[in-house]
C-alpha cells in the first residue's frame, strides 16, 4: 500500500525524485485521515520552500492542516487541476493528487527521510 | 475522558474520536461530507449521550425554571419542549438548553455536556425553593434519528402511536422496540428528526434496532463533525463558540428567546435594558466567503482594514458547496467583511441566518 519508491514526512508528505526535481504530495494514511479535503492552499511558481517548514494548508470540512517541506527548493510547478478538484489529494494521492514540483537545492535532505518500512512503522505508532 | 454506552459500537462502526466536553465522542464514521448529506436526503442516526439531563421536581419546581430561564416556560404545556437560554445576572448566557415539561411540577434540562457541573451547581445556588434537583445523566442515553426518513423508520418500533401526530417540540412517553422511552420531535439539524431519550441500560439495543433500518434507507451513523456542519447550515448556535457567558442573547441574535411579560428571571433587568436602549455592542452575522478559503473560529474579521471582530463558527457547508460561518462583530451596518486567514485578508459577503431554509 506504501509506495516503495517515494520518500516520507514524519508529517506525512511524500516526495518522488527525478534527478534534481522532485513531487511532493501528502499520503494515502494522511488523506484518509483528513477526509473530504475541499481546498488545498499551495505556493505560486517561483516560490523557495524549505526543509520541514510549511509551505501550504490543506483545508477538509473538519479543519485546516499545515504541510510542511519534506525538501528545500524552487516551485517549478503547481497542481492546478486540485483548484477545481481537491478530492483528488482524497481519490488519488500518489498521483493526481500531487501539489507541487520542485528543483531541489540540496539533495541530501532526501537521506534524513524515512523510506516506506520507517514511514508504515511510524504510522502504526500513530494508531498504538 | 468519559465514554458513552455506545463507545464498542462506534468503535467497531471505525469512527475517528473526538475530545468534546470532556467526552470521547465520534467525530466521524465514514466521512463528514456524506454523513451531513444522508442526514438533508436520508437519514442520520446519532449518539448524543453526552449531553446532561438535569431533573427538578417537587414543590417550587415551576418557580425555580421559570427564574433560571430567559423564555416563557410559563406557557409550557405537559409534554411541551422550549428553546431557552439561562443567563447570569449581567445578562450572560450560563448555557443554551431545553426545557421539558413532564407536568407542572416536573421537568428535565437538557444541558451542553461541557456544562453539566457548572449548570448543576448554578441550579442548587439559585433555588430557594423546596423543588429537588438530580442530575441524571449518567442513567440517560440520548439518541437522535434525524432526516426526511426518521420518521417512517422511528414508527415501525411504536406500536400504539404515530408519531406523525407529535409536532415540533412536543414530546411522548412511549416504548420503542418495548424500551421504554421519551419521544421529542427536537433535534439540531434542521430536518424533520426526534431525539429519543431511554435509560443508559438500553443503549444497545435501541441502536441496535435502528441501525440497520437506517443503513437499509441509505443512511449512516453521524459524528460530531457533521452535526457542526449541519447546526451552521440551519443557523443554529454552538455554547462555547457562539455565545458564552460574556455574551447576553442580544449580542448572539438570539433575543427572541428572551420573554419579559408577567415574568422575572436572572439577568432580566440587565436584559430589559439591553432592549430598550438598543445599545448593542455586538452582533452575530452569517457569512459566506467569497472565494475558496475557509473562515475558522478565531479568526479576525475585518472592514476597511480595522478589526471589528471574530469568526466564532465557520466550515464548508456540504449542501451550500461554499464556505459559511458566524462572526460576532461590532454592531455596524455592513455587507461584506475581510478575514484575516493566516495574514492574507479574505473577502465575506454578509447573509441571512439561516443558511438554508
Amino acid at each position: 500500500m506504501i509506495p516503495q519508491e517515494l520518500k516520507y514526512n514524519e508529517s506525512h508528505e511524500w516526495v518522488r525524485q527525478d534527478d534534481d526535481i522532485a513531487t511532493i504530495g501528502i499520503t494515502d494514511y494522511a488523506q484518509s485521515e483528513i477526509q473530504d479535503i475541499v481546498f488545498v492552499e499551495l505556493p505560486d511558481v517561483g516560490t523557495q520552500i524549505t526543509h520541514k517548514t510549511e509551505f501550504g494548508v490543506i483545508e477538509s470540512v473538519k479543519a485546516a492542516f499545515d504541510l510542511y517541506a519534506p525538501v528545500s527548493g524552487e516551485v517549478i510547478e503547481v497542481n492546478e487541476s486540485l483548484l477545481d478538484a481537491p478530492e483528488q489529494v482524497n481519490e488519488s494521492p500518489y498521483d493526481e493528487g500531487w501539489f507541487l514540483k520542485i528543483k531541489m537545492t540540496d539533495k541530501n535532505e532526501l537521506n534524513v527521510l524515512l523510506d516506506a518500512e520507517a514511514y508504515q512503522e511510524h504510522i502504526e505508532g500513530d494508531n498504538a | 475522558m468519559r465514554r458513552t454506552p455506545l463507545f464498542e459500537i462506534h468503535k467497531s462502526l471505525n469512527a475517528k474520536f473526538t475530545e468534546f466536553g470532556g467526552w470521547e465522542m465520534p467525530v466521524q464514521y465514514s466521512s463528514i461530507v456524506k454523513e451531513h448529506l444522508a442526514v438533508r436526503e436520508s437519514v442520520g442516526l446519532f449518539d448524543l449521550s453526552h449531553m446532561g439531563e438535569i431533573d427538578i421536581k417537587g414543590n417550587g419546581a415551576k418557580e425555580l425554571v421559570e427564574k433560571l430561564c430567559t423564555n416563557d416556560v410559563n406557557r409550557l404545556v405537559d409534554g411541551q419542549a422550549l428553546y431557552t437560554l439561562l443567563c447570569n445576572e449581567n445578562g450572560g448566557i450560563v448555557d443554551d438548553i431545553l426545557v421539558y415539561r413532564h407536568s407542572e411540577n416536573s421537568y428535565t434540562l437538557v444541558v451542553n455536556a461541557g456544562n453539566i457541573e457548572k449548570d448543576f451547581e448554578w441550579f442548587k445556588i439559585q433555588n430557594d425553593t423546596e423543588a429537588e434537583i438530580s442530575d441524571d445523566s449518567d442513567n440517560t442515553v440520548l439518541i437522535a434519528i434525524q432526516g426526511p426518513k426518521s420518521l417512517d423508520i422511528l414508527n415501525r418500533y411504536v406500536l400504539n402511536h404515530d408519531l406523525s401526530d407529535i409536532s415540533f417540540f412536543r414530546f411522548v412517553n412511549n416504548e420503542v422496540a418495548g424500551i421504554p422511552a421519551a419521544i421529542s420531535r427536537t433535534g439540531y439539524t434542521g430536518e424533520l428528526g426526534f431525539e429519543i431519550y431511554i435509560k443508559a441500560e438500553n443503549a444497545i439495543d435501541l441502536w441496535n434496532t435502528l441501525y440497520p433500518d437506517v443503513i437499509e434507507a441509505a443512511g449512516l451513523p453521524v459524528g460530531l463533525g457533521a452535526r457542526d456542519t449541519l447546526r451552521l447550515e440551519a443557523g443554529l448556535r454552538l455554547y462555547g463558540m457562539d455565545m458564552n457567558e460574556n455574551t447576553t442573547p442580544y449580542d448572539v441574535g438570539l433575543g427572541r428567546f428572551v420573554k419579559f411579560k408577567n415574568r422575572d428571571f436572572i439577568g432580566k433587568s440587565v436584559l430589559y435594558s439591553q432592549k430598550q436602549k438598543v445599545d448593542q455592542k455586538k452582533r452575530l452575522v452569517g457569512f459566506k466567503m467569497l472565494d475558496r478559503s475557509v473562515a475558522r473560529c478565531g479568526y479576525t474579521v475585518h472592514k476597511n482594514g480595522n478589526p471589528i471582530g471574530e469568526v466564532t463558527s465557520g466550515a464548508p457547508s456540504p449542501s451550500l458547496n461554499c464556505n459559511i460561518g458566524f462572526a460576532l462583530i461590532q454592531n455596524k451596518k455592513v455587507k461584506q467583511i475581510d478575514i484575516d486567514i493566516r495574514g492574507k485578508m479574505h473577502p465575506a459577503e454578509i447573509v441571512k441566518i439561516p443558511f438554508i431554509s
